[in-house]
């Protein structure tokens, strides 16, 4: 018998793992759908390929599908996101000249204060600050922006896009002097010597929605036996992932040549959050550097969809009311419960929470018994009232 | 606007650039240029100020167009790619052609389509040569591999090639597993072994 079949685009990252996992430890096949994997060569084609149906599914940036219902980039075919696939799991580093600098002004490189690394930038710089992040509608943008704009406010920060397969060129050239970008591509700046690393990304904020698994609008109610399978494979999938004694056969799986092509080694280091931080050899762990499961990870909380809305939209010069309606509705929660409800996923009785609220990890009432919130916030200590926005 | 296209192509390789370069020429006198650097494309782009920029699908540096493609980018017009949706077919055979096209909003569809049939004929044919290559460097992989592996097992049980070759294949469908797989498995143990 063969199997109903979707086809699911990824970008080669190590946050592609829960949908490489559902296909790969046989999480779609026990929920009786078989997936194809087409890998993308950008995030552009990625989301084309999506919005002209030459797949159904496919691992998204989480403000692709925001941007897209605010007008900005792409074909305007409208998206939505059913999942939340990982949280957190980016890196900033610096060129290794920046890093010399740094470290001759006496910065430590203790990899978890924002504010720290932030105002060590620009201790005695003059020049703008050039910051290459992998695509314009992306996390990797919204921290930069939110983070520079605190720790230095009226300093000139100039965001490049420069695709992630080229970023190790790009600070090599000194076309760059810092990046944000998804693991591996950090570890391998360090590994070619061309950069060292400065920061996790939940250094900035403990929270944020990384990727989502994003389809067509009207696609999943349409069909909801088949994409509700789907959610469910990479529920479990990322349940899997969750646990530390996955992390080896994960590594090995993403490392082969038709998914990252890139040493078990490498991948690794983003698995365990131990990562290799310069040349010499220097290591620190990050509990949490990319999470899968846990905290209600894949559970698309409507307030994040308003805080990237309403920054998007602050920049555009849109109306950040009507951005904010917008952007909730492209982040389907109900979808998402409805979907998972019965198979013992423990979700979240809101749709919405205040985002940056919680400082360390606690229990709160859920649908299905108690549920553990993870440490959300920002490194400014602010929070997002999605009620009370200003 | 006159009659004249103004047409950017971003192509690192340069006889690719000139195949694409020279179909074009043939919808019209266009004033056409080619950008092989992805690093000075934001740049070149912003003097040359095209009409349409076209770009090959499977290009990494396609992100970087994104940048351009806001109306706050360095272009005082905004480039969108097909945001309008009754060409939403056309923009759907370009991608399946291989190709993107960012196109200056307001273009009239009777001036943009003939350069673009041009160009999806053109990226559609990469297309295929690309994947030939790949399949035929693939089978020229697998047939090494499967070379080596055979002169293991001779050289390990003193048999001849005819048999070794048997032996791959008849352990290849007992284990329903590819020949080459297989192969490339007996290649790699007896690597760590020896």
């Amino acid at each position: 018998m063969t199997l109903p079949r979707l086809s699911v685009g990824f970008m080669p990252l190590v946050d592609a793992a829960p949908v490489i996992v559902a296909w790969e430890m046989g999480f779609a096949r026990a929920e009786g759908l078989a997936i194809e994997l087409h890998r993308a060569p950008s995030w552009s084609s990625l989301r084309d390929m999506l919005a002209f149906e030459a797949v159904d599914a496919a691992q998204v940036l989480s403000p692709v599908p925001v941007a897209t219902a605010l007008g900005l980039g792409g074909a305007g075919v409208p998206l939505q996101a059913l999942s939340v696939l990982s949280v957190n799991g980016n890196v900033i580093g610096v060129s290794r000249e920046l890093a010399a600098q740094l470290r001759d002004a006496g910065h430590g490189f203790g990899f978890d204060d924002a504010r720290v690394a932030g105002e060590a930038l620009f201790a005695g710089r003059d020049a703008p600050l050039r910051v290459g992040v992998p695509f314009p509608f992306s996390m990797h943008f919204e921290l930069i922006r939110y983070w520079l704009d605190a720790v230095a406010p009226g300093r000139t920060v100039e965001i490049r896009t420069v695709p992630p397969p080229l970023m190790a060129e790009a600070i090599g050239a000194g076309e760059i002097d810092a990046f944000c970008v998804g693991e591996p591509w950090g570890s391998i700046a360090v590994e070619t010597g061309v950069g060292e690393l400065l920061l996790p990304g939940r250094a900035i904020w403990a929270g944020a929605p990384e990727k989502v698994l994003a389809v067509r609008a009207g696609r999943a109610e349409a069909e909801p036996a088949r994409f509700g399978a789907l959610v469910r494979a990479l529920w479990r999938a990322g349940r899997w992932l969750g646990q530390p004694g996955s992390r080896t056969t994960a590594a090995e799986l993403l490392s082969r040549p038709e998914y990252l092509n890139v040493p078990a080694e490498i991948i690794d280091r983003a698995l365990t959050g131990r990562l290799t931080i310069s040349g010499r050899g220097e290591g620190r762990h990050v509990e949490g550097l990319v999470a899968f499961h846990g905290g209600a990870a894949g559970f698309p909380w409507r307030s994040q969809a308003a805080w990237i809305g309403r920054r998007m939209a602050a920049r555009a010069g849109l109306d950040p009311q009507a951005a904010d309606a917008a952007a909730r509705a492209v982040f389907r929660s109900d979808l998402h419960r409805q979907m998972l409800s019965g198979i013992g996923a423990v979700l979240p009785g809101a749709s919405e929470k205040i985002e940056g609220a919680v400082e360390s990890d606690h229990l709160v009432a859920a649908e299905d018994g108690t549920l553990v919130l993870r440490r959300d916030r920002f490194f400014d200590g602010r929070v997002f009232d999605p009620s009370h926005p200003d | 606007m006159g009659d004249k296209l103004s047409i950017v192509v971003v192509e690192a390789d340069r006889e690719r650039a000139h195949l694409i370069v020279d179909s074009l020429r043939g919808t019209g006198d266009h004033d056409i240029r080619v950008i092989a650097e992805p690093s000075r494309l934001a740049r070149c782009i912003a003097e040359a100020d095209p009409d349409i920029v076209l770009i090959d699908v499977a290009d990494p540096s396609r992100d970087m167009l994104e940048e351009l493609a806001l109306a706050s980018g360095p272009l005082d017009r905004p480039v969108a790619m097909f945001v309008d949706r009754s060409r939403q077919g056309l923009a759907k055979a370009a991608v399946e052609a291989g190709v993107s096209a960012y196109v200056v909003d307001g273009l009239r569809p009777e001036r943009l389509r003939p350069v673009l049939d041009a160009a999806m004929a053109r990226f559609q044919m990469f297309r295929q040569m690309r994947s030939e290559l790949a399949a035929t460097r693939r089978a020229l992989e697998e047939r090494k591999t499967i070379d080596r592996a055979k002169g293991i097992l001779m050289k390990a049980r003193g048999i001849d090639e005819g048999e070794a070759y048997a032996l791959l294949r008849r352990t290849a469908m007992d284990q329903n597993r590819r020949m080459a797989d297989v192969a490339e498995a007996l290649v790699t143990a007896a690597g760590l072994l020896s």
